[in-house]
């Protein structure tokens, strides 16, 4: 079984542009659907908000690992801390890395994230049910939002 | 509460063994299995299979049950179904992410 994510795709536009939506902070909030605070700093924590209509509750706070310029953006977080009474600081977090390649047409991302195996079983369950059924919704509001502003 | 949370062995810690992976393969069937029938047909020695089992068993992947002189073992699927599912979970949201980055940069 495998431990970690993995994701490819193809984006019609150049890896520059593909890099600023990733890396400049407001544009990673924009299409990721979080406020945040300040911009990425490699070292760094970087805080916001989640704003998903029903999630502004949820507290977004990654560590930036590295920037790459065109090349690599890590970060590492604490996947799904929906739960306010619960202290997710103590467990360790997974590492997302997005990296970047220029293609003939575009720009090819791979996504990776890693670590699942560190994470307790008992609150893989929790996660599962508290988002069971809510993010299908979620995610079809705001697929209808993005379409209205390209 | 962390306290019963750490105390749980992960699952892919578990699994990421030969020998434990072909005990799961023997238990997968549904029939609980004696220490003795574990250890049969393997090179390993009747106390290292049973140090894999308890392995699993902390990760709740199986369970033992006394019966007579004998512990048994069977395989308990839940721990990982949930883990596939979470995986699942999480795999959804980057599609959806990653679909919402493509209607950003290619708009």
């Amino acid at each position: 079984m495998a431990n970690r994510i993995e994701k490819s795709i193809e984006l019609k536009a150049s890896v520059s542009r593909v890099w600023r939506a990733l890396t400049d902070h407001r544009e990673f909030g924009e299409w990721f659907r979080v406020k945040l605070d300040g911009p990425f700093v490699p070292g760094q924590i970087s805080r916001g908000h989640i704003t998903y209509p029903g999630y502004e509750h949820v507290k977004w706070e990654v560590v930036v690992q590295k920037m790459e310029p065109e090349r690599l953006f890590s970060f590492t977080w604490h996947p799904y801390c929906v739960d306010p009474k619960i202290d997710y600081s103590k467990e360790t977090p997974t590492l997302v890395e997005f990296r970047l390649k220029k293609t003939a047409s575009g720009t090819l991302l791979l996504l990776t994230e890693s670590g699942f195996d560190k994470i307790p079983s008992e609150r893989r369950l929790e996660a599962f049910r508290m988002n069971d059924g809510g993010w299908t919704e979620q995610m079809k509001n705001i697929e209808g939002y993005v379409a209205q502003r390209p | 509460m962390s306290g019963r949370r750490q105390a749980r062995a992960p699952i892919f810690a578990a699994l990421g063994d030969e020998t434990r992976l072909s005990l799961v393969a023997k238990l997968c069937g549904g029939q609980p299995r004696s220490i003795s029938q574990l250890t049969e047909g393997s090179k390993l020695t009747r106390q290292a299979i049973t140090k894999h089992l308890r392995v699993l068993e902390r990760a709740e992947i199986v369970r033992s049950v006394r019966s007579g002189r004998e512990t048994l073992f069977r395989f308990d699927p839940e721990p990982i179904e949930e883990m596939k599912k979470y995986l699942d979970l999480v795999s959804r949201q980057w599609d959806q992410a990653l679909s919402r980055l493509r209607s950003f940069v290619e708009g």
